[in-house]
């Protein structure tokens, strides 16, 4: 079991969380996920590592509510406890020799990409951070993000918040500007680091993308993390999850990605059900 | 007086019609009665061949003989002086082609049915005693064991017989490997491995889950910081292999690993279960081990109308254990030999359609002795299905190998280890499936027993020498 020791909710669909997990503490490098189970009954979910204190012995997990699993973890209050929680898994993004970086996040991956953001920035690389929402009530990480940035800049899709638009209008001005990056780390929705890629392919600047696909044992065994990168099969929970941007399929992943949603929707009906049943209990 | 009849005595099993629509044990067991009644059956032969073809050499005779005299909890101390895991092999090994091949009987007649003896005893075992297992003394040495599979759990429990202090390290949520995730209730229910499990624990062994070695911990680490002498490393069979055709990627194709995953370690087949799993009405399993049986079983299960086991050589090369195929076949699953997949078909929603095949033909014996299949020209046809399950084999985890230095591994991925157990490192030692490559329960037990004893010796040694 997994003590919750902070719970802060970041906005109505996006939680924090960090948890009591030393040894995973000691080892966790930005780029990292873990994989968890809310109770005796649950799923196994990864949930990327978005940050981590090996003095405190905590790793910090941020997540959107869109399932059954993400409904019931939300609904654990700080002090409660995770049934498991394991990890580090995947590859440490790779950072090293990389000087002047821009980092792409947008919604929830905003989460995932600020980790290797504050990496860069520690090691004295020249960091663009560019995220973006879709409004301004879905905005998380700005002060953070801010802090380990050179330049920062917020993209919202109705214009509610920093500048309206896309955060490939914000990459591309910035291309455009004379800036030449060493590398574009994108990090959010799949179709935001399929666009990323391609901006990025016309200009010739390596990029990087952080693949968040279903798994289910997360250490190398059932293979259902499986994607095509350059024509060949990979494994996003050993060989992954960062993979390069211009030779990832990405309307394989969208498709794979689908594959239980109709499942997903109900059991996130279900889990909202008993929640409401059992607040209705204690408030009746 | 011995029993002369040429037959086993049957074990009595739920009709085919009935169990390939639930999950419970599909036979029974053998009674008090028809056990030592086959039990009756055993010659005692003076040379034992059936012992040799034992990878744990259970001294099989005596424990026998103990069945007939209706002592069945001396059958079971002696089986359990050699193996850790009773009541799985009596129902996982494949027998036919150990213990049994080698037995008199089965020169003019059937075998004795020593498989189903063996499970008799354990389940009997279980169920009427309640002697907990005596702790060692210990010896104050400390051994680390990396997997709860049946390698990693044979060793641990014959060190800790030994008096050893052993932490298992099991990446999953749960100890067993691939008896809980793998292998179906229907063949092992799991409380039975539960039961196993228990066992080790009453013994001292302590287990860790959700530790995943050469991640959260490297085996430098376990060793030098965490004062183990040892380190077993029983990781198992690793990531899942695919052929590289088109379509592999559809939503609804599986390796196998994944699909057994969900509906055994993460019970799928149960309708209130949070892991999903697609129920498929007509379904494709290529391959011809136990897996693939597995696989093509569970889906029955699942609800499927029509199940297909495509396998690229013929019945008489099928790996799987002959009682699988038979109960298989039982079940209404349909054999397509000699039939080799070359593309999945694309239907709606990004779902898979249909298989493309080809027929096959076995030509000159390969490098496993088995007659390669060849390609029969223009025979491409299309089996209709809306699931692919790959049941393949796998290459090994490359954690452990990509994090421990001076660990030679072959070049396929396996660990290199002699017949002891003992890795091109000093106190690392290794067995299972993580050294040979997917392979039986039996074998993983038998590599685990001679690992437990060659780490003994090396720490015995070590002291010695001090």
């Amino acid at each position: 079991m997994y003590k919750i020791v902070k719970k802060r909710e970041l906005n109505p669909t996006v939680t924090l969380m960090e948890v009591e997990a030393p040894f995973i503490a000691r080892k966790a490098e930005p780029g990292q996920f873990i994989i968890l189970r809310v109770d005796e009954e649950g799923e196994r979910i990864p949930l990327t590592i978005a940050d981590f204190d090996r003095d405190k012995g905590t790793v910090t997990i941020i997540f959107q509510i869109v399932g059954g699993t993400t409904e019931r973890l939300n609904h654990l209050p700080e002090g409660g406890f995770i049934h498991d929680f394991v990890g580090p898994l995947g590859e440490p993004s790779h950072t090293e020799g990389l000087k002047k970086v821009a980092v792409v996040g947008g919604g929830v991956g905003c989460a995932i990409a600020y980790p290797v953001a504050k990496k860069l920035h520690a090691q004295g690389a020249e960091v663009h951070s560019v995220v973006g929402f879709r409004s301004r009530a879905l905005v998380i990480l700005e002060e953070e993000f801010k802090g380990v940035s050179d330049l920062f800049k917020m993209m919202t899709d109705d214009g509610s918040y920093g500048e309206k638009g896309l955060v490939t209008d914000a990459l591309k001005a910035l291309i455009q500007a004379g800036n030449s990056y060493d590398e574009v780390i994108a990090i959010g929705p799949v179709v935001m680091m399929k666009f990323v890629s391609l901006l990025t392919k016309q200009y010739g600047i390596k990029t990087v993308v952080s693949m968040n696909p279903i798994m289910i044992d997360g250490t190398g065994m059932c293979g259902c993390c499986r994607l095509t990168v350059a024509g060949q099969t990979k494994f996003a929970c050993v060989d992954g999850p960062d993979f390069d941007g211009h030779e990832v399929d990405y309307d394989e992943i969208l498709k794979r990605a689908s594959t239980y949603k109709e499942f997903e929707g109900k059991e996130r009906e279900k889990a909202c059900n008993l929640f409401k049943k059992a607040d209705g209990l204690q408030n009746g | 007086m011995a029993n002369m009849s040429l037959k086993k005595n049957p074990m009595p099993a739920q009709a085919p019609d009935e169990r390939n629509k639930n999950f419970y044990e599909v036979t029974f067991g053998y009674t008090a009665e028809t056990a030592m009644d086959e039990a009756r059956r055993c010659l005692h032969c003076k040379t034992k061949p059936c012992m040799g073809g034992c990878p744990v050499h259970i001294r099989i005779p005596d424990f026998i003989a103990k069945v007939a005299e209706g002592d069945f909890e001396g059958a079971y101390r002696i089986i359990q002086e050699s193996s850790s895991l009773p009541a799985v092999c009596g129902r996982v090994c494949p027998q036919e082609t150990q213990c049994e091949q080698k037995c008199v009987r089965g020169v003019k007649g059937e075998p004795v049915a020593i498989g189903r003896l063996e499970r008799f005893v354990a389940d009997w075992h279980n169920a009427n005693s309640c002697d907990l297992p005596v702790k060692a003394e210990p010896n104050g040495h400390k051994v680390a064991v990396v997997g709860s599979g049946p390698a990693g759990l044979t060793c641990a429990g014959d060190l800790a017989k030994r008096g050893y202090a052993v932490t298992v390290f099991e990446a999953l949520h749960l100890a067993g490997g691939v008896l809980v995730y793998g292998i179906p209730e229907f063949r092992l229910p799991k409380a039975i491995v539960q039961k196993e499990v228990d066992n080790l624990v009453a013994l001292g062994v302590k287990i860790e889950t959700n530790m995943v070695i050469g991640r959260v911990l490297s085996v430098d680490e376990l060793m030098q910081e965490y004062g183990f002498e040892a380190v077993f490393i029983g990781s198992g069979a690793g990531l899942p292999r695919f052929m590289n055709i088109p379509g592999e990627n559809l939503k609804s194709v599986y390796s196998a690993n994944e699909f057994l995953t969900r509906v055994n370690l993460m019970k799928a087949y149960k309708e209130d279960s949070r892991t999903p799993v697609l129920r498929a009405k007509r379904v494709c399993v290529v391959g011809g081990g136990n897996v693939a049986m597995d696989a093509a079983r569970c889906a029955k299960r699942l609800g499927a109308e029509e199940v297909y086991i495509v396998y690229r050589r013929s019945r008489a090369e099928l790996p799987a254990r002959a009682e699988e195929v038979e109960h298989a076949e039982e079940e209404g699953i349909v054999f397509k030999f000699l039939t080799n997949p070359v593309a999945i078909l694309e239907g709606e929603n990004g779902m898979a359609a249909g298989m493309t095949c080809v027929e096959m033909e076995l030509g000159e014996p390969d490098a496993s002795g088995r007659r390669r299949p060849v390609v029969k020209e223009g025979s491409e046809f299309t089996i209709g299905c809306d699931a692919v399950i790959m049941a393949l084999g796998t290459s090994p985890n490359p954690l452990i190998k990509n994090t421990t230095e001076g660990l030679q591994t072959q070049k396929w991925g396996g660990i290199v280890a002699d017949e002891a157990g003992q890795t091109s490192r000093e106190g690392v030692f290794a067995g299972g499936d993580a050294v040979t490559g997917a392979a039986t329960v039996i074998l993983a037990m038998g590599a685990g027993k001679s690992a437990a004893e060659a780490i003994d010796r090396y720490i015995r040694g070590k002291e010695e020498n001090k």
